[in-house]
């Protein structure tokens, strides 16, 4: 079993505050030069979680400025005091209503897209399947169509969900696939679509054109659709991701993203730039290579996560 | 985000230089900005600290305080040791040896491994080398068709045997090798997580077996702080021979390139820059400490312009962007030749400057480079020359003439401007310094 961050989280609050304990006990009980370099730590420990420098600085500036107003606070307030300063620094401006999918819109369609290995056609099989579990009946729209062997890996991940698939020749338009998933979901009255497209980089106009496209004419098959756009993310990313998020969203107005791989030793901090730029909310979490890691995104654990050990 | 560290760095360069002399307290303030940079690069916290504590011992040093110059000397310290610590321009394989040379390449989940396999096969295979693909990843759905896939597009050799653990697959491979007298042997493997115990010990239990000479980690270009500790994982487990990075056609900076450096030691031995096969090459230390510091690479550019230009407009167009001399009229035809010289952001990305144009990459379309073209094209040949002589008058003339307004052919103007005053301090920086200079030869 790997045990990331999230795996070792488990344990919950006490963890985080035995770790930061020694820092903290120094913060609160040093001045000077002393507290100086408590202060780095934290700002050390911030930055190498990918939050960027900028926001690393806001926590640190914020806590000086509570140690010069509430002299002698406790372990508990200060620990408090971070955790609070995360969880707002990760509140997004404009909450976006989270969408769920339901009968009236039926088929409810995803847009899965990101940059190349970030993790969307596995994201996409968890989805599959956390929906088919909710007695969904979910169609698969196999829309990368360009690096070899994609139609394959997401036909496995369509049996393994119990999930219909739809898919053209390699090379296809991957607009008319997509279309042709939306058209036969509907024919065939399935309540769930899940569009997989090709990874590619933010920066080539021409592709992000091609997802413009695939977008409009989902829109054209379905009213209303694609009902939610995600951004899948690998948690490994670092600053590149906040270009990433802002050009996938000018493309695609997402609703949302999903951070893959935070099993591993990387937190994935970088979402806490996003969030408080563009304002996207991260709906899930991805834990694993198996169908079932997946989890819903908590601020809190995040949070606890992040002022984890690494 | 593309261009606001130039935009930085130019900010301390003129600081500085406006002061004539530095001060410790500008020298701070320069590495606080550094460090900065570096940080927002992705370059590891730790490796930030040790690198700019090594500048300061520099910058703070003989030369710089009594230089006229410091703030072209601040950044010419920290270039240098960039790339410095980049390394050497690495011989790309390590051919010595008996045959077949096995390859073996690992790395994290979707890092590029699959792929670039299939780029090295290619790339060797135009040497006249008998390769053989082998898929010893039997974890990810369909990975083992995808590197069929691409070995069929390739016309080389591929391997691939169900039912058996990867260490086997790969002693299998070596062995046909061997005896079909095969040059190369690459062993695409599974993408784990480092902290993965059986999916590590696994690796070990491969390379213990068909002793690759090359022992590569494919890391992507866009990785974030957590590099380091993956990278030192890996080393850990297989003594790597090298890394390859990917990805790096996009508009991340690739700090993580200078933290692996740093701390495994190992030589960076090509960048994946697209998705096609033919998109590999050579790693070169100053071209990644450019990008790191959003100075552009000036060096790829003049490449990729010399082979389809001829060479000697080549050198007259450094000379004169090294002097400041740089028309509206070169623009254009630098305009021009962009279009057939490749992918928009790609080439983009190579100009110093060209994020002052306006021409960052989600701008970076056509569309941009349509009107800039339309408004140069308007211009009379003197205009283009000797671009003062444009007065209100001309100006509306020209944006009239190009379908443009007048507030696009001043931005144009503008940035050129800042952009050819810019060259030409790069450019005169760089005069007397072998190592920067080598940078345009
Ligand atoms: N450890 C771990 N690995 C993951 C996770 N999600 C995806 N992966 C792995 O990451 C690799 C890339 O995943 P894919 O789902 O193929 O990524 P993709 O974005 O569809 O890739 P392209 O289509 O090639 O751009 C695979 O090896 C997956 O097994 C996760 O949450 N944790
Ligand atoms: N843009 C770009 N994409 C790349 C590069 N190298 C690999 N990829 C893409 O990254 C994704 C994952 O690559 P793959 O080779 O399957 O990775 P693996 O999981 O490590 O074997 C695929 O979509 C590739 O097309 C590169 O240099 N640039
Ligand atoms: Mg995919
Ligand atoms: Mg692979």
């Amino acid at each position: 079993m790997v045990t990331g961050a999230f795996g070792r989280l488990r344990g919950g609050l006490r963890r985080t505050r035995e770790v930061l304990g020694r820092g903290l006990e120094r913060l609160r009980t040093t001045r000077g030069a002393e507290r100086e370099h408590a202060l780095e730590e934290l700002e050390q420990r911030l930055i190498e979680a990918d939050v960027g420098v900028e926001a690393a600085v806001i926590i640190r500036d914020r806590l000086e400025e509570y140690l010069r107003t509430s002299p002698g606070p406790s372990l508990e307030e200060l620990v408090g005091v971070i955790r609070k300063q995360l969880l707002d620094l990760m509140r997004a401006p404009v909450p976006p209503p989270l969408a769920e999918p339901e009968e009236r819109v039926a088929p409810y369609v995803v847009l899965i897209a990101g940059v190349n290995g970030s993790g969307k056609t596995t994201s996409l099989g968890k989805l599959a399947r956390h929906y088919a579990k909710e007695g969904h009946r979910v169609m698969v729209g196999a829309a990368d169509t360009f690096r070899a062997a994609a139609v394959e890996q997401l036909a496995i991940w369509a049996q393994r969900a119990g999930a219909d698939l739809v898919a053209q020749k390699p090379g296809a338009d991957p607009a008319s696939v997509a279309f042709d998933a939306v058209t036969a979901a509907k024919a065939r009255g399935h309540s769930v679509v899940l569009l997989d497209t090709a990874g590619r980089q933010h920066t080539k106009v021409n592709l992000m054109n091609e997802l413009a496209k695939i977008r409009r004419v989902v829109n054209k098959a379905h009213s209303g659709a694609p009902h939610e756009s995600l951004l899948v993310l690998d948690a490994t990313v670092g600053q590149n991701a906040v270009s990433q998020a802002r050009l996938f969203h000018e493309v695609l107005e997402l609703d949302g993203i999903f951070l893959a791989k935070v099993d591993g030793t990387a937190k994935g901090g970088v979402v806490v730039p996003i969030i408080r730029e563009l304002g996207l909310p991260v709906r899930w979490l991805g834990v694993g290579e198996g169908i079932d890691d997946i989890e819903p995104f908590s601020p809190e654990r995040f949070v606890e996560a992040m002022l984890a050990p690494q | 985000m593309f261009g606001t560290l130039t935009a930085r760095l130019e900010d301390i360069f003129s600081k500085l230089q406006g002061k004539g002399k530095l001060d410790e307290k500008s020298v701070r303030e320069a590495l606080r900005e550094i460090r900065l940079a570096l940080l927002e690069a992705d370059v590891n916290y730790r490796v930030v600290k040790d690198f700019v504590a090594r500048i300061q011992e520099s910058a703070v040093g003989e030369e710089v305080l009594s230089s006229i110059t410091p703030g072209q000397q601040v950044v010419g310290i920290v270039y240098r040791e960039l790339v410095r610590l980049l390394g050497d321009e690495a011989e790309p394989i390590l051919w010595k040896g008996p045959m077949p040379l096995v390859i073996m390449l690992v790395g994290l989940q979707g890092s590029g491994k699959t792929t670039t396999a299939a780029k090295v096969a290619s790339l060797l295979k135009a040497r006249n080398k008998k390769v053989l693909l082998v898929a010893a990843d039997v974890y990810r759905p369909a990975a083992v068709d995808q590197l069929r896939i691409l070995a069929d597009q390739l016309e080389v050799g591929f391997y691939r045997m169900d039912d058996v653990p990867p260490k086997e697959i790969c002693t299998g491979a070596v062995e046909r090798a061997t005896r079909e007298i095969v040059d190369v042997v690459i062993l695409d493997t599974a993408g784990r997580l480092h902290i993965n115990e059986p999916m590590m010990e696994e690796l070990s239990g491969i390379a213990a077996g068909v002793k690759p000479r090359e022992r590569l980690l494919v890391l992507d270009g866009m990785t974030g702080q957590d590099a380091v500790r993956a990278a030192q994982e890996f080393d850990k487990r297989l003594d790597l021979t090298g890394i390859i990075m990917t990805k790096l056609d996009g508009d991340a900076r690739g700090g993580a390139a200078l933290s692996v450096r740093a701390v495994t030691g190992k030589p960076i031995k090509f960048i994946g820059v697209g998705e096609k096969l033919e998109d590999l090459e050579p790693f070169h230390p100053s071209r990644i400490a450019s990008r790191i510091l959003g100075m552009g690479d000036v060096v790829t550019l003049v490449e990729k312009a010399q082979e389809k230009v001829d060479a000697t407009k080549a050198a007259t167009l450094q000379k004169k962007m090294r002097k400041g001399e740089l028309t509206l009229e070169d623009f254009l035809d630098q305009l021009k030749q962009i279009k057939t010289m490749g992918s928009m952001d790609q080439l983009l990305k190579m100009i110093p400057g060209a994020s002052k144009l306006g021409l960052n990459a989600s701008a970076a379309n056509d569309h941009e480079l349509v009107r800039m073209e339309a408004i140069i094209s308007s211009m009379t040949r003197e205009e283009r020359r000797k671009p003062y002589v444009l007065n209100g008058s001309r100006r509306k003339r020209i944006a009239r003439g190009s379908g443009t307004r007048v507030q696009d052919v001043n931005r144009l103007l503008r940035e050129f401007e800042a952009m050819r005053k810019m060259m030409k301090r790069f450019g005169s920086g760089m005069r007397g310094k072998k190592m920067l200079l080598g940078q345009f030869h």
